[in-house]
């Protein structure tokens, strides 16, 4: 016999029953039942934001940090079109999210009533898979499919509408076990004979490459630990998406750094000049392709993925393997020992040695300044300051988050939480939250540009709210540092709206929320500023003033090929064809 | 745009160059997908369609088992062999969706439409319409005395040539469901 409760009630005994610990969101007239229930529960911890896309990104944040879905809670209407652009931002990064959004009562659906939006319409596109639950004694069971298909699979954000009369009246309760999930099983072991066949590939290649992506962080922590052992084991080098950093430690010895726009000189040669590329979890994303045609033109590519979709959808594949990039490594090292643990020493010396000599390059120099600080000295200093320490790192979206892809090192996955295929700015400071959240006791850093940071600025009263001791480092050129970039270099030093004007004072506005603002322009000061930031017991927004005109370098321009990247200011000259222009 | 001279194949909507549209040919190709019969599915499928600017020739979907609550669509697209099987592969992502077969490629199928045609006039011309639709043995099932409706099924091809021999002896309108199919044989 099942329990018989409301539906508001039915949807705190679900989420606890899924594990739920920590919800954000925003209350409001479609939800208001829901969060009377809450009211009166101690098991789950509600953390009120203050806008409905901050809750997107702080489960984001959260997700991401754990591995756990993050779950959110919004009212109707606008409560759920202004978690539209977290939506989008999950499932292009491919983040397991359960948004709960309110709406109006099933008799009023369709007479646009007030606070009124079709949101699974709106939202279709961008969740995995959304539901309208019209009948209560649907709602738990819908709740628990909606957990299995966020995590399953390819992850992703998927939406509950749940109408205010649907959460106030009565129905029984279906536990967890009950929910049929059956036919949502996606395939996660690989087959047998293909990878067998890649293992061949990997016995005779001269010049592989490891490309790795999120796939990588998003299996699980083991699957980044069989990475490490089949890396190492065979010696292979292996570079990494913006999304897959962590997965390979940036201290272990087969790392060349990451690959695409901004990526590594001896990172985007080895890919261009491999014969044997085996991308895990990666789905070949035009920030990393370059000009498609060229796009390492004389290799072997093998793909694992576990969403059939990404196989040949840009890159055709010489060997596709479809499953759950953990499955398909276990097997791959189980196959590779039981034959002997072969690779091509001799070709591998000389690729290394090839490697070592694009290296020499060191494509991430810059001009250095004893007068103003230069970004990447700021991301060097913070790096040196808090390497040992378990950190971990947001960032919004423009150069400074390239540098710090570039310039900060990740040993562990799960430590770094970025905007990768939406490029949110935005997100990165409610993100910082969501981590603190999860590891109270952690170093969360959120490496910002100013432009960026004041998108979701009004975040700063749930930091204080909820004591959250997030470190905001704010690389201040007061510009749009990468639309100013582009405008340079194919626009013709037309710099159309792209400075950042009638900028807050950052301490006084840091004060204002309780917290501690820091000020820096001198690179002498720099270390001991850093310092006081981390030393500080409380949220701290660090306005680290930099050089205003630096580029971020390397850069592969729009439509060029990997092997004609840009390392400095001097080859920049009519870099970019026309044709380039068109390109995002 | 043309002062930039984008080369054909380039796409409008992505940051790149994609493959060349043009070097492969492209067909015609009949789906089936299987779903569960789930308010909204419709909208999955056909955004999709619109979403990632794949072509639909026509689509038709009804539920075809009612105690398992299941639907088939059959959708007519053209595209070239890796669009279609990017299409696939999307379809094969819906989260109610349970199977999707390409008919063309997948053995042979049946393929038939239905379709009903308004032929409105008198004299010569009414006989001989009659006449026509006895050949392609399509039904009378509404008269007047000046106006039949027919109905035919077949092939989209044989439609079509009903339709050409219709319009010269006042084809008035026409409704047409698209293709419904299945593969032959167990």
């Amino acid at each position: 016999m099942s329990r018989q409760m409301t539906g508001a009630k039915m949807v705190v005994q679900a989420l606890k029953d899924q594990g739920v610990e920590v919800v954000f969101g925003y209350p409001g007239g479609a939800v208001l039942p829901i969060y009377d229930e809450i009211f009166q529960q101690n098991d789950i911890r509600h953390i009120l934001v203050r806008h409905e896309q901050g809750a997107v990104h702080m489960a984001e944040g959260y997700a991401r940090s754990t591995g756990k879905p993050g779950v959110v809670l919004v009212t109707s209407g606008p409560g759920a079109t202004n978690a539209v652009t977290g939506l989008t931002d999950a499932l292009m990064d491919s983040i397991p999210l359960v948004v709960l959004t309110g709406q109006v009562p099933t008799f009023m659906i369709g007479t646009d009533g007030f606070q009124e939006a079709d949101t699974v319409g709106i939202t279709r596109p961008c969740t995995k898979h959304n539901w309208l639950v019209k009948d209560t004694a649907k709602l738990a069971e819908t709740i628990h499919q909606a957990f299995h298909v966020a995590t399953h699979g390819r992850p992703g954000p998927v939406l509950i509408d749940i109408p205010k009369d649907v959460q106030f009246a009565t129905g029984p309760y279906s536990a967890v076990r009950e929910a049929r999930v059956a036919h949502y099983q996606p395939k996660v072991k690989g087959d047998l004979a293909r990878i067998t066949e890649l293992v061949e590939l990997m016995e005779k290649a001269e010049r592989p490459v490891f490309y790795t992506g999120g796939g990588v962080i998003n299996s699980g922590p083991g699957a980044s630990q069989l990475l490490r052992e089949l890396a190492d084991a065979t010696g292979f080098p292996v570079t990494s998406t913006l999304m897959g950093l962590g997965a390979y430690p940036a201290s272990g010895k087969g790392w060349i750094g990451m690959l695409g726009m901004h990526g590594l000189y001896e990172a985007n040669l080895a890919m261009h000049g491999c014969d044997l590329m085996i991308n895990l979890g990666a789905r070949f994303d035009d920030r990393i392709t370059g000009r498609i045609a060229d796009f390492s033109p004389r290799s072997k590519k093998a793909h694992v993925d576990i969403d059939p979709s990404s196989i040949n959808k840009v890159i055709h594949v010489d060997l596709p393997i479809v499953g759950d990039v953990g499955h398909v490594l276990e097997d791959l090292l189980k196959v590779w020992k039981s034959r002997g643990r072969k690779v091509n020493k001799d070709g591998l010396a000389k690729w290394w040695g090839q490697i070592e000599q694009w290296k020499l390059k060191k494509c991430l120099t810059y001009k250095g300044s004893d007068k103003v600080i230069k970004p990447q000295y700021a991301l060097e200093r913070l790096e040196a300051l808090t390497r040992g320490r378990d950190r971990y790192i947001t960032t919004e979206v423009g150069q400074h988050q390239m540098w710090a892809a570039q310039f900060l090192g990740f040993d562990a996955p799960n430590r770094w939480m970025t905007s990768g295929g939406l490029g949110t700015m935005g997100y990165g400071f409610p993100a910082s939250i969501g981590v603190q959240i999860a590891h109270p006791d952690a170093l969360v850093i959120n490496v910002a540009g100013e432009a960026s940071w004041l998108m979701n600025m009004q975040e700063m009263g749930t930091a204080t709210q909820f004591r959250t001791p997030v470190k905001q480092f704010i690389l201040n050129n007061e510009r749009l540092g990468m639309v100013r970039q582009w405008q340079q270099l194919l626009h013709g030093e037309r710099y159309s709206h792209s400075w950042s004007e009638s900028l807050p004072d950052f301490v006084k506005l840091a004060e204002a929320f309780g917290w501690k603002g820091i000020q820096c322009k001198d690179p002498k000061q720099l270390d001991d500023a850093i310092m006081e930031m981390l030393d500080h017991d409380g949220p701290v927004l660090f306005d680290c003033l930099v050089e205003k005109h630096e580029n971020c370098f390397p850069m592969i321009p729009s439509g060029r090929p990997h092997n004609e990247m840009l390392l400095g200011d001097a080859s920049t000259e009519g870099a970019i064809q026309a044709g380039g222009a068109v390109l995002v | 745009m043309s002062a930039l001279n984008i080369k054909k194949g380039s796409t409008s909507h992505s940051a790149y160059d994609l493959r060349d549209p043009h070097a492969e040919i492209a067909g015609r190709h009949t789906l089936t997908v299987l779903t569960d019969n789930d308010p909204g599915v419709l909208a999955r499928v056909a955004g999709l369609f619109t979403g990632r600017g794949y072509n639909i020739e026509s689509l038709t979907v009804a539920e075809v088992d009612h105690e398992g609550h299941l639907s088939r669509f059959t959708i007519v697209t053209t595209g070239t062999p890796t669009v279609i099987e990017q299409i696939k592969a999307q379809l094969g992502r819906i989260v109610p969706v349970h199977e999707v077969h390409d008919l063309t490629v997948e053995g042979a199928s049946v393929e038939r439409e239905l379709a009903l045609f308004k032929v409105a006039g008198t004299g010569e011309k009414r006989v001989e319409a009659l006449r026509l639709a006895d050949i392609f043995r399509a039904n009378v099932v509404d008269s007047t005395l000046e106006s039949f409706v027919f109905e035919i099924t077949g092939t989209p091809e044989k439609i079509d040539a009903f339709a050409d021999l219709m319009r010269p002896l006042g084809l008035a309108d026409v409704a047409r469901t698209g293709v419904a199919a299945l593969p032959r044989g167990i």
